[in-house]
């Protein structure tokens, strides 16, 4: 009985697997480069020259005081898109304590934030450790840093930040949320550092 | 918790409800083979295989080609990851997979489990991902989709135990079910800015002017069929947190409702082969009762955040601006409630994708998932796997039911006799042992406790998790366990396969056992199928069955672990 049975087994196996592993994603594949050749090659955000400065939808690290900041990442060295990762830290680690009383203590530090009104998604890292976003909060916490250290006017980088707030898709879906990465472009656009503000800042 | 939180969750119902007809109506069609656009193909692939289509296999014979079948693809899969160097689509030049890690991967996607315990964007080659692991979650849900329609038939027809042909069934499945829907839902996830490509790494210098390497790849082909088939494997190691697998919100809503719409629709499927449909209904509605328990048990608990944070100043009250809750190991623009949404339906359905860290749930938060896959993958479950599982619960509380009046329990115009129950009590004992024993060796051998990432209850919540996830097949992880050891590799390879094939062959002769069977007509003593009584009896049974297996291990891990989380205590 079992021998009969081996055929269909074994041909089945690799015609299942022409179809389902090179046929599939072949087609996929050529129709997604026809009708979203953007999306399906990652997003990328493309500079001055043609430099590649990365995806809109990865994070990436800013830590310079003229840059709105994303939140702390896992991922490898943090915003490492080869390591994508969380901390998997659980609810009573004391490592994760740790890190989110520094980052708290930061943000009071360094953004004037008060105690109890620390939006919750500036001391904890994401899933993936690439999350582009952070809250409206966060972002609008970090505006009189951002406005002091480029010598702006706070309440129009103020309005440049409630301008990138992206909301919740068709009304409902998920979270508003600011991306770091596009935002500090923008910023960049308006309010250009000055060369003299560029050197007191760091 | 929100206004809006409640309302995704409402949304997402709604959409269930109203997508469980046609798929189901669409399933029965594919599977009694009134579907004929792809004949010809169909034909010729019977046709080279050596497959007779007019066969009415045996259930003997029918878990012989399943056994078979899953035998032969395993080995490819392994042979494969080991070559993997040598051949082609490699373009980040990644070596050779690990023997043990060989074992596991072949292992777990066979199983429709998917547990991974490798970084897929530092393991794999794009030949690997595409023909092996995206293969594997096309048949694997096939052959589950096969089996619990050879359940259904064995239930629903007298044919001397015969179940139907497995090679059709296999066909059917991947050919007019799965590709069709795979292909329509990874070119939106690509709309939505998932990748879909054969190129290399990008190279970006960050704005600071930092290198950034982006990974690439066939990322959306491979999201689209691992929610679909409830396999859940990620493309990249953070899985469907990873921007690039799930990008935004609406591509989020389709994960989720992907990863139910199959199990959904086969209880309608269910309902029109016994030729009553409300018992197809009265089985969603246990579902859906036990699938709500858990998603706001889950979101009520995320949402409350966690109070050893908000003492040092975290705001954990959500509001227009804030997400508030517990972040740890959550993305921005999921937020807190339907990152508890896709944890509930992702460990009720034995998908095991995520979109958030499990491991850095709330105690009562991360116990929902956990709870959900010691059910028995149940709550609509793995694609077959679910409707099959739940049929068996079902026998069990008809059996039950006719204990409690007195009389000889039958279940859709047959009787339950001594073997059927034997049967189905060797489903539910075996998943049980299995993680149970399993569990055990792990908390009390040096290589077992070797791999935490955390310590203290939570420590003993990651082994049981990750023994529970494999042999449930479901593959979600509390990801701080370092399951790329030989220890872990070797008991989760094997606990994936005893959770698989190992309630198979019960499973499929009680099939038989029910297809042998005269269908008498019902009496005035039947015990109705298809009423709310039958549906809080079935919760009912389902709940006990689990709560007195796992509630010892649950109350030393997370239930302890949230009384000393309000407590304050750190580990």
């Amino acid at each position: 009985m079992l021998r009969n049975q081996l055929r269909p087994a074994i041909l089945l196996t690799l015609l299942l697997c022409v179809i389902t592993g090179f046929i599939y994603p072949g087609i996929v594949t050529g129709l997604a480069q026809i009708l979203f050749p953007h999306q399906a090659n990652g997003s990328l955000v493309v500079g001055a020259g043609g430099r590649v400065l990365g995806s809109s939808l990865i994070g990436q690290s800013f830590s310079r005081p003229e840059y709105f900041h994303p939140r702390p990442s896992a991922a490898g060295a943090g915003y490492d898109d080869t390591l994508s990762s969380g901390t998997n830290l659980g609810p009573t680690s004391a490592k994760l304590d740790t890190m989110v009383t520094t980052a708290a203590d930061s943000a009071v530090k360094q953004e004037g934030a008060v105690r109890g009104q620390i939006p919750s998604d500036m001391v904890t890292s994401s899933a993936s450790g690439l999350d582009p976003h952070i809250s409206p909060a966060n972002a609008l916490l970090q505006v009189a840093r951002v406005a002091r250290v480029r010598g702006a006017d706070p309440a129009a980088v103020q309005a440049l930040v409630t301008r990138s707030i992206e909301a919740r898709q068709l009304g409902v879906l998920g979270e508003a949320r600011v991306n770091v990465l596009m935002l500090n472009l923008a910023l960049d656009k308006q309010f250009p550092m000055h060369a003299v503000a560029s050197a007191t800042a760091r | 918790m929100t206004a809006n939180g409640w309302l995704q969750i409402a949304l997402f119902s709604v959409a269930l409800l109203l997508i469980t007809k046609p798929m189901g109506i669409y399933i029965l069609r594919v599977v009694d083979g009134s579907m004929g656009w792809l004949r010809p193909v169909e034909r010729l692939l019977y046709r080279i295989a050596g497959v007779n289509p007019e066969e009415d296999q045996h259930w003997t014979r029918y878990a012989a080609s399943m056994l078979i079948f899953s035998a032969a693809t395993m080995l490819l899969t392994y042979g494969v990851l080991r070559l993997q160097q040598i051949l082609p689509l490699n373009p980040a030049a990644r070596g050779a997979v690990p023997d043990r890690q060989a074992f596991e991967t072949a292992a777990s996607f066979t199983t429709n489990t998917n547990w991974q315990s490798y970084p897929g964007e530092t393991t794999m080659s794009y030949f690997s991902q595409m023909t092996q692991l995206a293969y594997h979650n096309f048949v694997s849900a096939a052959t589950g989709i096969a089996l619990a329609i050879a359940l259904a038939r064995g239930i629903t027809r007298r044919s001397a135990g015969r179940l139907g042909n497995f090679w059709v069934d296999l066909v059917r499945v991947t050919l007019y079910l799965l590709l069709p829907l795979a292909t329509v839902l990874a070119l939106l996830f690509v709309q939505q800015g998932a990748i879909q490509n054969f190129a290399h790494y990008v190279t970006a210098t960050t704005v600071e002017g930092a290198k950034q390497v982006l990974s690439m790849g066939p990322v959306a082909s491979q999201e689209a069929i691992k929610q679909l088939g409830t396999n859940g494997g990620g493309f990249f190691n953070a899985n469907a947190a990873h921007p690039f697998e799930n990008p935004t919100p609406w591509s989020n809503f389709l994960n989720v409702l992907a990863i139910f719409v199959i199990p959904a629709g086969l209880t309608y499927t269910f309902g029109r082969m016994a030729n009553k449909q409300r018992h197809g209904w009265a089985l969603w509605a246990a579902m859906f009762v036990l699938f709500l328990g858990g998603a706001v048990t889950a979101y009520w608990a995320e949402a409350r955040g966690n109070p050893i944070h908000a003492a040092h100043g975290v705001d954990i009250a959500a509001s227009a601006i804030n997400p508030g809750g517990n972040m740890e190991g959550k993305e921005v623009r999921f937020g807190v409630a339907t990152s508890a949404l896709y944890a509930t339906v992702t460990t009720d359905a034995s998908c095991g994708a995520v979109n958030a860290m499990h491991d850095s749930f709330t105690p009562i938060g991360g116990m929902v998932p956990l709870v959900n896959m010691q059910l028995g993958e149940v709550v609509f479950g793995g694609v077959g796997a679910g409707l099959y599982g739940m049929l068996v619960m079902v026998i069990l509380t008809v059996f039950i039911a006719g204990l409690m009046v007195g009389r000889t329990p039958e279940y859709l115009g047959k009787k339950i006799q001594a073997r059927e129950v034997q049967m189905a009590m060797l489903f539910v004992l075996v998943f049980a042992g299995a993680v149970l024993t399993l569990s055990a060796i792990a908390s009390v051998t040096a290589p077992g406790l070797k791999g935490l990432n955390n310590s203290g209850p939570h420590g003993l919540s990651e082994i049981v998790y990750a023994f529970t996830s494999t042999a449930a097949n479901n593959g979600s992880a509390f990801a701080g366990l370092t399951g790329g050891t030989y220890f872990y590799n070797t008991l989760l390879g094997l606990n994936t396969l005893i959770g698989r094939f190992a309630m198979h062959v019960p499973m499929l002769a009680l099939a038989g056992f029910m297809a042998e069977k005269r269908i008498a007509p019902e009496s005035a003593g039947t015990f109705p199928v298809t009423t709310p009584l039958f549906v809080a009896l079935l919760v009912g049974v389902i709940l006990i069955v689990s709560a007195l297996t796992f509630f010892p291990a649950l109350s030393l891990g997370p239930i302890v672990e949230h009384f000393l989380m309000h407590a304050g205590r750190v580990f």
